[in-house]
């Protein structure tokens, strides 16, 4: 269900790394269930300079805000403007349209610090497990 | 024992602790520590209706109430005209016993009439956008400081001189959880200091003379502050709106829109802005939408901002407001219209200017500020102040605000078009006895 | 079927809501043009219509007088009518904050009795009556906390405990005063982690928050043991007191240790909640607190009335004394029930809840299976093995005429249902209110889609909530070329 060719951070983001050092990045589809209707993006301007897992932006559904963490550092170059102008594309499209910042990596290592997408599987079933058997 | 309130009687209260399978209600108190339960509370005994009305009127009739007194008091609270017709409408059950319009559904009532009071506020006070209302004026000008904070990153707020004590000790005390600074500017901002997050302004001023507002806007941008003024609502029936002169944030205490003075409260603080601070305000916000059929309906929105959702990063703290009042500045707003508070500003204004025209007449009175001012004017007097308003109680006038702290000998008095010409007439003659 | 319409389609050029007296003063010369404003866009209604137009409105509305309102935490009980008679006499209603004191003596005694009572019925030793609601008195308890540490040469305790079931308003309200907020897990059997507290409570701590009973409607049996372990450990106890609706007349915050507590007189003393407001939330304290009270409170000085700034107050947060008239509905409520009446109220509360939640632990989920205090919480998790969601529930309650209760909330459970009934309630209601929740119990196992499309009565059906996110229409705009004469 995941992408195979993406990786993936605890926090539910993906980043799908292309030739040139660089890469889009976006939320996974269980964020985006989890948040519910998105309806405001607050992204970094391209040029901003972004450390792995600090923190670098927020999403907002009706009923919650979420962090946004950078899954790799880089400079942000360019941001999706259409999600901007329509947040819907993230809950419809996590994976392609929906994307959110494109990234420029400093350090490409960083990538093995992430999850792959087997690997991702198998955390958000851990997590839909654990839920369920709360409840309380 | 039976009360009104208490519909179950003693044999249906029975009859659910036997399905409860329970002997008494004490069973769902064992929590309690048995030390600290029902243990003796020392009130007075219960008493009828018809008993404490009696009381309570006994104790109504112990304050002097402005339907009996001549008012010239003001200082951030006015006595108004109210027309019936508010009255009416909040005293419907339906507007005054619900709760937050959590349920947009069966709200729509509450909501849209939210949506009509934000769409005032734009229009009287210029501005883009405007939340369901704060707790009352000095709490919006505190509110909109730290909004101020929050968007420059900075923590230092500037107030000008003339702005109301009371409203100055407020912003402290909000201030005071964090450690923000307050600073004082004088009204030719020469000590503007370059990190102010914003500057404060109330207009007309606590002295109730029109400050030299027009050349404020670029001076403060010029810094990076913003823009905070403090209006009287009813002044805006003739004067420019802060929208006009370059204002970023504008609030209010809303009481002189259709509520009574109730001895200070509840009130209503009125909070508007620029658009682009949106996702900043504090307070609920409403907001237009449709439904699953395409009919327009309200909702509030934006709620990622409040205490329910972002809990310690939330814009404020605030949950519960003064929804009714601003219920009733809309109802007001509307019931005037652009004619009848025109009408309004005018007569307060006309009658301060003949009041303050005859009491400086009389010997040992005079005007201390010789600016433009609109319904309150401060004079100096031949005696104390308190000594004066003594006097006046005895000839059944509540007379001005005692500032002879701030300046010598000195009383703001404010006149309104509650003020009859036969009213300043005899205030006049009772100052000229002196 | 209801047409929508606002003020802006009403509104023509010469239309009158009310009358205004002419000017009966000679005109004086009017300020400078560039002072004045040119356009006031505000449109023009005659009475009828402005009557007619909110009347509509006020028939969108369900309130506490249309029927059943269990909104867990808020405490929907009946506003009794002679309140709002009082509430509006002359003498209360029509007084200046700033008059001289000997011209509102009723006032200030009315203050000062309230002061006195709430102060009685929470087991403390001082009051102010300041605060505006509930959230402006969880500010000054942790105001008066800070104040209090800095006082002692306290500088190091910057963090504040709260439950994980804490309302919104406790960490936002801890943010606001430059704390930082640690939140303290709930155990299974929805107490507070004793283990947990032990854990975080140490010198960085300034105090616990703890609303007592618990959001999750129980009363933590082991709160002499919290409240002691947070004094040894050198903290403060505040309480939220949203609840104190289950313990009116029967306990007191003060014996169970807390050292301030905040009340809403909007919830538990019967003052109506206006649609959102206006509320009241007076803070009352232990003597070791009294001298930082927010100011003013009313002191009575021989047989005179006055206000007065406790010594080390820590200010002001209002520019007058709090909202009078709410104050006064909360009076009359206490003089009218007595001691005897208060604890009735408690008891009932909380039978009628202990009541609903036997009657539908079979068809909802209970977390906690132990005694309720006013509130009971369920969780739609059995629900939502069938796709529908605690949002549906609500949604359909309000087609079988009732107003739902709080959802989702508090977080820490699941499609959380909060049911508060309050005492004001008969069996009748009761009954029917849990054989409209049966009967929606059954429809999510056999006819979900009729939930997920609730409501279908209302005016309105379920709303657009994302858009009005999205694109957010937050004013309607006046035509330039109307409101010209």
């Amino acid at each position: 269900m995941n992408p195979r060719e993406y990786r993936y951070t605890k926090e539910h983001e993906w980043i799908c790394p292309a030739g040139d050092a660089r890469g889009r990045m976006g939320i996974t589809d269980y964020a985006q269930s989890q948040l519910g209707d998105i309806v405001y993006l607050d992204l970094p301007a391209p040029g901003t300079a972004v450390e792995q897992f600090e923190k670098m932006g927020e999403i907002e559904s009706v009923k919650a805000v979420s962090d946004l963490f950078a899954p790799v550092s880089g400079q942000v170059v360019e941001v999706n403007q259409e999600a901007i102008d329509a947040p819907q594309l993230v809950n419809q499209d996590p994976y392609g349209a929906g994307w959110l910042v494109r990234l420029e990596l400093s350090r490409p290592s960083e990538l093995d610090a992430l999850m792959s997408g087997e690997e991702y599987d198998q955390f958000v079933a851990q997590l839909s497990e654990e839920e369920s058997s709360e409840g309380g | 024992m039976p009360l009104p309130y208490l519909p179950n009687t003693e044999s249906e209260r029975q009859a659910m602790l036997q399905e409860l399978g329970v002997d008494s209600v004490e069973e769902f108190f064992k929590d309690v520590p048995e030390d600290f339960r029902n243990v003796p509370f020392r009130l007075p005994p219960p008493l009828s209706e018809l008993e404490l009305k009696k009381e309570l009127r006994q104790l109504a009739s112990r304050n002097a109430n402005l339907d009996e007194y001549a008012c010239f008091l003001g200082g951030g609270y006015y006595r108004h005209f109210i027309p019936s017709v508010v009255g009416h409408i909040i005293r419907r059950s339906e507007f005054y016993t619900p709760y937050t319009p959590y349920q947009p559904e069966v709200s729509q009532g509450t909501l849209q009439a939210t949506y009509e009071y934000q769409s005032l506020i734009c229009q009287l006070t210029g501005m883009e956008v405007s939340n369901a209302g704060l707790y009352d004026g000095s709490t919006a000008a505190a509110e909109a400081a730290l909004m101020a904070c929050r968007i420059t990153g900075r923590d230092r707020i500037s107030v000008l001189s003339t702005a109301n004590p009371r409203y100055r000790r407020v912003i402290e005390t909000y201030a005071s959880g964090r450690d923000i600074q307050l600073n004082q500017v004088q009204p030719d901002l020469s000590n503007l200091p370059s990190d102010s997050a914003c500057l404060i302004v109330q207009q007309p001023n606590f002295f109730g003379y029109l400050e030299e507002v027009d050349s404020y806007a670029s001076r403060i941008h010029e810094v990076g502050a913003l823009f905070i003024v403090i209006v009287d609502p009813i002044s805006l029936g003739m004067f420019k709106p802060p929208g006009d002169y370059g204002a970023d944030v504008v609030v209010a205490e809303g009481q002189p829109l259709g509520s009574p003075l109730s001895f200070g409260g509840p009130g209503l603080g009125i909070f508007a802005c620029r658009r682009e601070y949106l996702r900043q305000i504090p307070g609920r916000i409403v907001g237009q939408t449709v439904d699953a059929e395409g009919r327009p309906g309200y909702v509030l929105t934006l709620a990622t901002r409040e205490q329910h959702i972002k809990r310690e990063r939330a814009t404020s703290n605030i949950c519960t407001n003064e929804a009714l009042v601003a219920l009733s500045a809309a109802v007001y707003l509307a019931a005037l219209g652009r004619r009848g508070l025109r009408h309004i500003a005018e007569l307060c204004y006309h009658k301060a200017h003949y009041a303050a025209e005859a009491i400086t007449k009389l010997r040992g009175f005079s005007l201390v500020f010789q600016r433009p001012f609109f319904k309150e004017f401060v004079v100096r007097c031949p005696e104390e102040p308190r000594y004066i308003n003594e006097l006046l109680l005895q000839e059944k006038i509540i007379g001005g605000l005692d500032i002879s702290h701030l300046i010598d000998r000195a009383m703001l008095l404010c006149v309104t078009e509650m003020n009859s010409r036969q009213e300043i007439d005899r205030l006049v003659e009772v100052l000229a006895k002196l | 079927m209801h047409r929508h319409y606002l003020l802006p389609d009403l509104s023509q050029p010469g239309k009158l809501g009310c009358t205004l007296p002419s000017l009966d003063v000679p005109p004086a010369e009017l300020p400078p043009k560039e002072l004045l404003r040119e356009e006031l866009g505000l449109p023009e209604v005659s009475e009828v219509e402005l009557i007619r137009y909110f009347t509509h409105l006020s028939r969108l509305n369900y309130g506490v007088d249309t029927g059943f309102y269990p909104l867990g935490s808020c405490t929907m009980k009946y506003n009794p009518k002679w309140h709002e008679d009082v509430a509006s006499l002359p003498g209360f209603a029509s007084i200046h904050p700033y008059q001289p004191e000997e011209s509102v003596q009723g006032a200030l005694r009315l203050m000062f009795e309230l002061q006195e009572y709430l102060a009685e019925i929470t087991g403390m030793d001082a009051a102010s009556l300041t605060p505006m609601a509930g959230a402006q008195g969880e500010l000054s308890s942790l105001l008066m906390v800070k104040a209090y540490h800095r006082q002692r040469g306290n500088n190091s305790r910057r963090r504040i405990l709260v439950p994980d079931s804490a309302h919104g308003t406790n960490p936002a309200t801890a943010a606001m005063c430059g704390f930082e907020v640690s939140h303290v897990p709930s155990d299974r059997e929805g107490n507070l982690d004793l283990k947990k507290l032990d854990q975080l409570m140490n010198e960085e701590v300034a105090a616990l928050t703890l609303t007592l009973p618990t959001t999750l409607g129980l009363f933590d049996p082991r709160i002499i043991e919290i409240s002691q372990l947070v004094h040894e450990r050198g903290g403060l106890l505040c309480g939220d007191g949203a609840n104190l609706n289950s313990l009116l007349g029967k306990v007191k915050f003060g014996d169970l240790g807390f050292d301030c507590v905040q009340l809403n007189l909007h919830k538990t003393f019967s003052a109506p909640h206006g649609g959102g407001g206006p509320g009241a939330g007076p803070v009352c304290v232990k003597k070791k607190l009294a001298d930082f009270l927010p100011s003013p409170i009313v002191a009575k000085e021989g047989e005179r009335y006055t206000l007065v700034s406790p010594a080390k107050s820590i200010g002001n947060l209002g520019a007058a004394f709090g909202n009078f008239g709410v104050m006064i509905k909360a009076y009359a409520y206490i003089r009218s029930l007595g001691a005897a009446g208060l604890r009735e109220v408690s008891e009932n509360a909380v039978l009628n809840a202990n009541y609903l939640k036997e009657k539908l632990k079979d068809y909802y989920y209970l977390p906690y299976d132990r005694p309720c205090m006013h509130e009971v919480v369920f969780s739609g998790r059995r629900q939502k093995a069938r796709g529908v969601k605690t949002l549906d529930i609500a949604k359909r309650l309000l087609d079988y005429g009732f107003h739902p209760p709080t959802i989702y909330f508090p977080q820490v459970v699941d499609e959380a249902l909060m049911i508060e009934p309050t005492e004001t309630e008969s069996k009748q209601t009761l009954d029917a209110f849990i054989e409209a929740m049966k009967e929606i119990a059954r429809e999510a196992e056999n006819n979900p889609e009729v939930l997920h499309r609730a409501p279908h009565t209302t005016p309105v059906k379920r709303l657009d909530e994302a858009q009005a996110a999205r694109k957010p229409l937050l004013r309607w705009e006046w035509q330039r070329n109307r409101g010209k004469p």
